[in-house]
């Protein structure tokens, strides 16, 4: 490494320090971003020599990545970001504070993948899902899948594992080769989670035609993209790897999108070389993912902790949920998205017949949504109020950004 | 109403489709259910035709390629011009908003609009995103409009019709005017589920397409709630 990097990388971990010390945060951008200013290649520098996955997509990011990280430690050590510091600063803190370490799998907000595809020169590269998101400030759906092939296209040899279910995925994981330019299609290995979001790919990402879905499959009414066949998929509860041996998956972690979320990680770890039956038992040992599942007891009552961010993961989390009293809180603000909007794109009619209370700075938002929706809830104006309301046993709360973070502190910021 | 149920028709959600817009449908609905008219809920996708038959048309927000091929699909349809002779009710937002006009930018070029409403759209100097707020046009006897706004276009009123709102907050058409309507046409840079806080405005929609003057109130105390609430966030957003 370069005096210039060595120096950059030692003070970005002094400073990740003397953050977490001064107990302003846990320190995972301060430090990279410190770092960066006097090198702006630390990056670079920091990634060169190890092995790299990056895991990107809309949902699932933090959770595939500590999974991914899990199967992948069969190997050796991994560095990774796994608190969901997902931009470049995120990444150069915790390659800085992991020191050498033969391997990293990196968790990558979406907009962010070409930018450190370009200074991580990783490995292989996990794509999971692209749905709307914070739409005031984010790019639309079909612009990121436009932006990720553009990347791929620059990158022909890392190896993608990427969601076969998911049409913006897969368009963006396929672009055109052209032997003229050098340009040789990039290696993809597909893997099914499943997708229960649908109403962003009813439109062709390649000719905008109408996209057709039947039992598991889909396909554009207009030109050759389908669904590719996956290597990986889940079955019961267990994976499926693509010599056809079955695996047994035992998760910490609820629901049929961890799963899927599984079988991504046993995917990239066998880019590495990672056997899946060496690595299940590891996927097993993932208990929460930065306060996200995390339960706690507060008051003879078992609260578990679920964070959606937009309308695909709300779904998600209703599935996950057990049919249990439920408290749901709504902020919009600058991480969550000003816009409320999104509310209205999901059906909140699975917690029909459940306790439901609201809170959050956007409550009266969440309150006409569910008037709207006919399902009855009452507003608490605290997280006491909410555990006080609720009979013993479990509270399930589902969050979006800043108010699972609100929440979280209550809990004294529980992993 | 033209038959035994209200007759909603949700203009092609597989284009026009971006921030909650199923919202107006379903609150509309709702509205119309709660007083005891039954409804019958149409959404209509690009590739098939638009019934003519219909009591309420909504058309939703969309970017830029969704919004221009949206337009020439209508145009060539027809079926919204005709619902429109028959006197149907025509609610736009944002895209959808844009697109009952003579003309709109979309992807760097002029596209035809529909030339239901006299007005035409071009591109302004920067995003307008944020809270919208106005004092409704007191002919149509509605409180202040409240909403969020995210769009880059300007809107330019012709003599034809007639401005939804006057700006109190955010940008709207112009910073000045916000909005559009004329006869039982009316267009709203409030975008997505722009009905769920202004409920007098989705029962103005609703005697429109009934013809009935009074309507009996429902209990709209979330959605009151909600308004208030964000007056005083826009009011405190202001003063900062």
């Amino acid at each position: 490494m370069p005096m210039r990097a060595k120096v950059a990388s030692s003070v970005s971990r002094t400073a990740a320090a003397l953050s977490r010390a001064a107990g302003r945060g846990d320190g995972s951008v301060i430090g990279g971003w410190i770092g960066l200013k006097i090198d702006p290649d630390l990056l670079a520098h920091l990634s060169a020599g190890r092995a790299i996955a990056l895991v990107s997509g809309t949902n699932g990011k933090t959770t595939t990545t500590r999974l991914t990280t899990a199967a992948v430690g069969v190997l050796g050590r991994v560095a990774s970001n796994a608190f969901g510091a997902n931009m470049p600063t995120g990444h150069t803190s915790a390659l800085a504070k992991a020191g050498s370490t033969p391997y990293a799998v990196l968790e990558v907000d979406e907009h962010y993948l070409a930018q450190v595809l370009e200074a991580t020169e990783p490995h292989a590269v996990a794509l999971l899902n692209l749905s709307r998101d914070q739409l005031d400030r984010a790019k639309e759906v079909a612009m990121m899948a436009q932006l990720w092939r553009a990347a791929l296209v620059r990158h022909p040899r890392v190896r993608v594992v990427a969601n076969a279910d998911d049409p913006m995925v897969v368009w963006a994981a396929s672009p055109p080769a052209d032997p003229a330019q050098g340009h040789v299609p990039p290696h993809v290995t597909w893997f099914s989670a499943g997708q229960r979001w649908h109403d962003d790919s009813w439109v062709c990402p390649e000719c905008g035609s109408t996209i057709q879905r039947s039992g598991g499959q889909w396909w554009c009414t207009g030109c050759p993209l389908r669904r590719p066949e996956p290597q990986w998929t889940v079955e019961d509860d267990g994976v499926l790897d693509p010599t056809g041996a079955w695996h047994k998956i035992q998760l910490q972690l609820p629901g049929t999108v961890n799963l899927g979320n599984a079988a991504t990680a046993l995917a990239v770890a066998a880019e590495f070389g990672v056997r899946p039956v060496d690595a299940v038992s590891r996927l097993g040992t993932v208990t929460s993912v930065a306060g996200r599942y995390a339960q706690v007891d507060r008051d003879g009552r078992n609260v578990r902790l679920l964070l959606a961010k937009n309308p695909a993961s709300w779904l998600e989390a209703f599935d996950m949920a057990d049919v249990a009293p439920t408290l749901l809180s709504i902020n919009a603000r600058d991480p969550d998205g000003l816009d409320t909007s999104w509310l209205f794109d999901v059906d909140f009619s699975p917690l029909a017949g459940r306790q439901v209370l609201i809170t959050g700075d956007r409550a009266y938002d969440l309150a006409v949504r569910l008037d709207v929706n006919g399902v009855p809830f009452r507003h608490v104006r605290t997280f006491d109020e909410a555990v006080r309301a609720v009979p013993p046993g479990r509270l399930e709360v589902i969050a979006n950004y800043t108010a699972f973070q609100d929440i979280r502190a209550e809990l004294d910021r529980v992993n | 109403m033209s038959t035994e149920s209200l007759r909603i028709v949700w203009v092609y959600p597989d284009l026009l489709s971006t921030y909650g817009d199923r919202g107006n449908a379903l609150i509309l609905a709702r509205r119309a259910q709660l007083r005891g008219m039954p409804v019958e809920m149409l959404e209509v996708r690009s590739d098939q035709r638009l019934p003519a038959a219909a009591d309420i048309y909504l058309i939703g927000g969309g970017e830029d390629g969704p919004q221009a091929l949206g337009a020439q699909r209508l145009l060539a349809d027809g079926g919204l011009h005709r619902a429109v002779a028959q006197g149907s009710v025509v609610f736009g937002v944002c895209a959808g908003y844009q697109l009952l006009g003579t003309s709109f930018f979309a992807k760097g070029t002029r596209c035809a609009g529909l030339e239901l409403l006299d007005f035409s759209s071009d591109r302004g100097p920067t995003r307008a995103v944020g809270e919208l707020a106005g004092e409704v046009d007191p002919r149509l006897g509605i409180p202040h409009l409240s909403g969020f706004e995210n769009h880059g276009g300007r809107t330019h009123l012709g003599p034809g019709v007639s401005p939804l709102a006057r700006v109190t907050a955010g940008v709207g058409n112009d910073g000045t005017t916000e909005g559009a309507w004329r006869g039982k046409l009316l267009g709203t840079y409030s975008h997505g589920p722009a009905l769920a806080r202004n409920p007098d405005l989705a029962d103005l929609l609703l005697r429109w397409a009934t013809g009935i003057h009074q309507l009996p109130p429902l209990d709209d105390t979330w959605a009151d709630r909600l308004r208030s609430e964000r007056r005083s966030a826009v009011a405190a957003a202001a003063r900062a």
